[in-house]
Parts: C-alpha cells; structure tokens; sequence
C-alpha cells in the first residue's frame, strides 16, 4: 500500500452563475462528512464502561502496548455522522436501479416484518433441535418450493451467494465424477458467462475451456458439441444469458452433454426472467444456484447478505453437502447433521446419501429463507409467473423504446428477456460508456452495469426488474435518451459529469494503482487546519 | 529482428532465438487504463496458447496467452511496479516476458505489422 503522494482528491460539485459556494461547505441540506477518525475528540465516549478487572496475562507478551485508535465519539454524533453518509448513497428504496445481472428488486417490508419474529430471529444454531422445529419447518417449505419451482429433485440450503452455489454444485459434480471412478479435467464455459463461472471452476481444479458465441449471441451448439468429449466434466451456463437472451437450445445443450457423461451447471442468477415459466429440471439441468436475494427479493449490494441454495438433479442429490434438511414419508421434518447423516441416509433413502462434506459450518442464512419464503408465499405460484412476466415486460419496454438512439446489438434476434443490453456504437468520437454513466448520476439514476458482458463493446446492461411501473420506466428511458443524444452529439460537458454529484468523477485509476486503504493520523502541522483528505494513509 | 502479431492482440519481436512477447497498442486502448499486470516467472515453460501473463484495467481482467512455445528466460518486472508503462509503451518498455523459443515454425501462422493494424484498425 502506497500513501496518496500525488495529494489528488476529488473535486467537490461544480458552481454555477449565482453560486458563491458556501462557509461550511454544505450545499442546503445536503451535508458535508468528513471520515470518522477526524472527527474524533480524544475525551469523547458514547459509552461508559467500567475499568477492566485486574488479571494475570496469559498472552504471553503478546498483549497490545498501544491504544487501540477507534474514534472517540457521543452517540448523537456517531448517528449523524452515518446518517449524513447514508443520504450520499443511492439504493432500491430511493429510485430505479437498473444494475444488469444484479436484478436490484423492492425488498417488500412484509418480509422484514416475519424475518424478526422472535421464532425465527432471536434462535441459535446449536440449541436443542426440539426448539426450532418452526424453523426448521420453514427451511423445509423453502426447499419444497425450490425444488418445485425448478423440476429439481433435491436442494443444498446451505450455500451462501452465488459463487458459494457455484462452487457447491461443482463440489458434487466433482463427488458424482469421483464415486464412479472418472476424473475428467475440463470444464467448458460460454465466452459471455458470468466472471465467476470460470474462477469456480478453476477454484475446484478443472482446466476452463471457453465455447463461443453465435452472432445471435447464443451458444454455438455445434462448437460445443465438437468438443465434448470423454474429458469434459461439466458445462456451465448462464439461462438467461448475460446477453439478455434465453438460450433455446438448452434441452439440445444438456442432451449433448449427458451422451458425453458430462453434467450442466446452470449459473441461476438470471432466474427472475423465468421463474414460474421455466423449470430448469426440464432442460435437463443438473445443479442450479439461485440467488435468493435476487429473484426473491431478500435484500442485498451492502443491504445484507447473500443466500444462494442450490437445486440438484437426482444424479447428484446424493452428494449434497451437510447439513441438509429433508421431510420423510412420516411427514417429520429432520434436520441431518454429520453424525446422523449415514444412519439417516440408510433409513429413509436407502444409503444413498454420500456427501461430499460441509461448506458452512450451520444451515445457511436463516433470515433470508424467512424472506424469500414469505416472497413467495405472498405471491404464490401464480404471481411469481407475474414477476417473470412484467420483468421481461419491463426490459422489453426499454429496449424498444432506446433502440432508435443505443445500438441494441441483439435486438434483431427477437425479444430480450429481463435485461436491455446497449453498446456504445454511435458515440462521437472519444466519448464513452462510462461518460454516459456518470451524466446518468447526475440524471438521478445509478447507472446501469458496465463494460460487462465482455463480448459487447462499452457493454451498457439495463435491468429495470418487475418493481418499476410504467411512470418510473418512462423517467428513465427519457433521462438515458437525453445522455445517449449528448455522447452521439459529442457533447463536451459530458465528460466532467458528474456535476450534481457529492463528488465529482473520481480518479479510478490512481485509485487501483495507488490504493490507501488505511487510515493514519496526519503528523500535527501548526500552520495548518485539519480537514478532508488532508490525511495521508498507509 | 521481425515482429509478428496475433488475433488476442499480443505483439512477438524475434531477435535470433529469443521472442520478446507484450499487448499491442490496439489491445491497451480497448483495455483503457491498466492497474494491475503479472508477467510470468523466470524458467517457466509455456506452450502456444497457455495463460501466461495477466493484466488487468478498470474496465477488465485479461489473460495474455503465450503466441508461440518457449521457455521464460526474463520477465519484465517493471510492469508490476508500474502498469502504466503499458499505457504509455506497450509496444516498447511495456513488454511482458522474453521467451526462448523452441519452435520457430510456429511463428509462420501469426501476422505481420502491416496485416495486425489493418486488420485491428476494423474491429
């Protein structure tokens, strides 16, 4: 780490005629924030805490010598100091975010509403397994919708985002390979997969060998089928593509892979443009993660954390990681962990069962099952088809109604499914998608995904998702129909956007080069006055 | 001395035996400013089309695949220090490794300078 010698820092709004800037630095009530540390009063405490006993160190010399350096400072000024913070940032509850593949829905408040009921929330992992039997209920309903929305035959709860899914789903592939005595080496991806894809398979220790695109932006059947072989272990495919197109061909995919003695790995973080419409099981699917705190509307991007179940074919339910939640004929729900898990497997599923081992050290996250669970049982199997519906809808409306001004590079191949994909063909000369991003800030909008997927230049991927209604989608569409116009124009101002903004556009690059990452007390200077970003770091 | 190009946008200067192997200016346009690089180490051998070097810009990561089979005999450590060399020079200073390289044939199928710019000035 390098301290920030250049002395650069962002610039702060632009003044305009009449704007004589103001003696606190506040623009009206948008305030100003300096770091935490400096505003810390060496006296100040918001706690009052009794001197710590006196007792014998056993750290063996390993004790901290030194203060500990947090910020001294009351209540009243901690709260204002994040809240101030947190009116600088944009989320799902101030506007339209359009984040492509990141599908930035509502996150209904009924949901949080059942997530802190004290029977779910204020419970503990270890604790008698006769105590939580509504909770494990609840992680038993949320699997039986898991597996009945995707065709599936059986489901890891555990598993805690996507790339945790990714790598799960892997690991039993990986385990089915292994129990038939079959080391394959090859995983194969398609060249618009999800970066995480490729990095999951390397992870597990599979060579990763890249499938291309047709020029409709789908996988290249026939390229693929000519490199299956006795080598490939799995496909990985995104359905939805990253393109924003469904991939017809998947039932042909998975036949193709199976009669090579492959499995498919479907990336289900696109979910949300088929749920209720298209069981992944039909396509011949054999491990799916999906993303609860996408398609089922649990909160997520700093709002909490991730959750990413994954669904198996019946190929590979039976190397699903411990512990695993299953309902026998009786009806009782069993919660099985690794003691129990052989005796289990041997009693209900005729010794089956042969996991490949633990990924989390409890049953997943909790408060999102209660979520996503409550999602969808208060939309029910036909709402969730809506969701699916009005989402595609939605994306749709911005395609068509942006196509005249963004070069739509897929349009032509039919309609697109929850996301618009956009390139920068038709910008003026120098002006770039990133231009359009940050102009778009200024507009009031976080900007949509960029530069992804790869295979399209100055890639713009727009997901509005089912949230947003038609007066919300029309705002928008004229809001980005202004800014496409300003970089085909060559419209200069473009490139000091943002304007508006806190901060001008920042530095990105000294940024990754120069990162400080830290933060040090500034040596005293008597001939100078503390403020913003005057502290140097390490 | 000859210089070949490939489709990935690496560039291969051949003085005698040795290759010196970099990203061309067309690739570290496209890539934009360049925060990270990773050339590879020192007597690694490579064969044509592995995943030898990395370079990674605020807008992508990147492999830099080796054009031709050889052996690594200097990796330009510069680079990690400093990865706007390949901004600034990617054809010159901001080279990535220098190869020994084991079959000359294999530089038959790569392109000349002239063909490389024509080619890339249309994608």
């Amino acid at each position: 780490m390098t301290i920030n010698q250049s002395g650069w820092k962002p610039a702060a709004p632009v003044q305009g005629p009449g704007d004589t800037g103001t003696i606190t630095g506040n623009r009206a009530l948008m305030l100003e924030e300096p770091l935490i540390f400096e505003l810390d009063g060496a006296d100040t405490t918001g706690v009052d805490l009794a001197p710590a006993p006196k007792v014998a160190s056993r750290l063996g010399g390993l004790e901290r010598s030194e203060a500990i350096g947090l910020p001294g400072l009351s209540e009243p000024e901690t709260v204002r100091h994040y809240t101030r913070l947190s009116r600088q940032n944009y989320g799902i509850d101030l506007g339209l975010f359009p984040l492509g593949s990141c599908t930035m829905k509502h996150n209904p408040r009924l949901n949080e509403k059942m997530a802190r009921l004290p029977g779910f929330a204020d419970i503990h992992p270890l604790q008698p397994r006769e105590t939580v039997a509504g909770a494990l209920e609840l992680i038993n309903q949320l699997a039986f919708w898991l597996i009945d929305l995707t065709g599936m035959h059986g489901v890891a709860m555990s598993p805690k985002a996507g790339a945790h899914g990714e790598l799960c789903g892997l690991l039993c592939i990986r385990a089915a390979l292994e129990a038939r005595g079959d080391a394959r080496e090859v995983v194969l991806v398609p060249e618009s997969a999800h970066g995480t894809n490729p990095a999951t398979a390397a992870f597990c220790g599979y060579r990763v060998e890249n499938i291309p695109a047709t020029s409709a932006g789908r996988v290249d059947l026939e390229a693929l089928k000519a490199r299956l072989g006795p080598d490939v272990a799995a496909v990985m495919i995104t359905n939805p593509n990253t393109c924003g197109l469904f991939e017809p061909e998947m039932k042909a995919i998975s036949d193709a892979v199976h009669a090579a003695g492959g499995f498919v790995y479907c990336d289900g973080a696109n979910f949300n443009a088929i749920v209720g419409k298209v069981r992944p099981g039909d396509l011949g699917v054999d491990a799916m993660h999906i993303n609860l705190h996408k398609t089922f509307s649990t909160p997520h991007g700093g709002g909490g954390p991730g959750s990413g179940p994954v669904v198996l074919s019946e190929a590979l339910s039976p190397f699903a990681p411990l512990p695993y939640t299953a309902k026998t004929a009786d009806g009782v729900v069993h919660l099985v962990e690794e003691e129990q898990a052989e005796a289990f497997s041997q009693e209900h599923f005729g010794g089956a069962m042969q996991s490949f081992g633990r990924m989390t050290a409890f049953h997943g996250q909790m408060g999102m099952f209660t979520r996503a669970l409550t999602y969808i049982l208060s939309h029910g199997a036909d709402g969730l088809k809506q969701v699916a519906e009005d989402a595609v809808l939605n994306a749709n409306y911005v395609l068509r109604s942006l196509e005249d001004v963004l070069d739509a590079p897929f349009a032509h191949s039919g309609p697109c499914m929850h996301e618009a994909l956009f390139s920068d063909k038709g910008f003026a000369d120098g002006f770039s998608t990133l231009d359009l991003a940050k102009a778009l800030i200024d507009e009031g909008f976080h900007p949509m995904t960029m530069y992804f997927p790869l295979v399209v230049h100055g890639a713009m991927l727009v997901e509005p998702t089912e949230t947003e209604s038609k007066a919300a989608l029309d705002q928008f569409i004229a809001a980005l129909r202004h800014v496409a116009e300003r970089a085909r124009a060559g419209d200069e101002a473009l490139k000091s956007a943002p304007i508006y903004a806190p901060r001008r556009r920042l530095d990105e690059t000294l940024a990754a080069r120069k990162p400080v990452v830290a933060f040090r007390t500034p040596a005293p200077d008597a001939n100078k006055v503390s403020g913003l970003n005057e502290a140097g770091g390490q | 001395m000859s210089l070949y190009f490939t489709k990935e946008h690496e560039w291969i200067r051949v003085e005698g035996d040795t290759a010196t192997v970099g990203i061309s200016e067309h690739a570290q346009s496209a890539l934009g400013d360049i925060v990270f690089a990773e050339a590879p180490e020192v007597g690694r051998t490579l064969n044509k089309g592995d995943e030898a070097a990395v370079v990674e810009s605020v807008k992508a990561a990147s492999d830099v695949y080796a054009p031709v089979s050889g052996e690594v005999v200097e990796s330009n450590g510069a680079i990690a220090d400093e990865p706007a060399l390949i901004n600034t020079d990617p054809e010159g200073e901001g080279w990535f490794f220098k190869l020994r390289l084991t079959d000359t044939s294999e530089l038959d199928g790569l392109m000349d300078e002239a063909s490389y710019r024509e080619w890339s000035s249309k994608l």
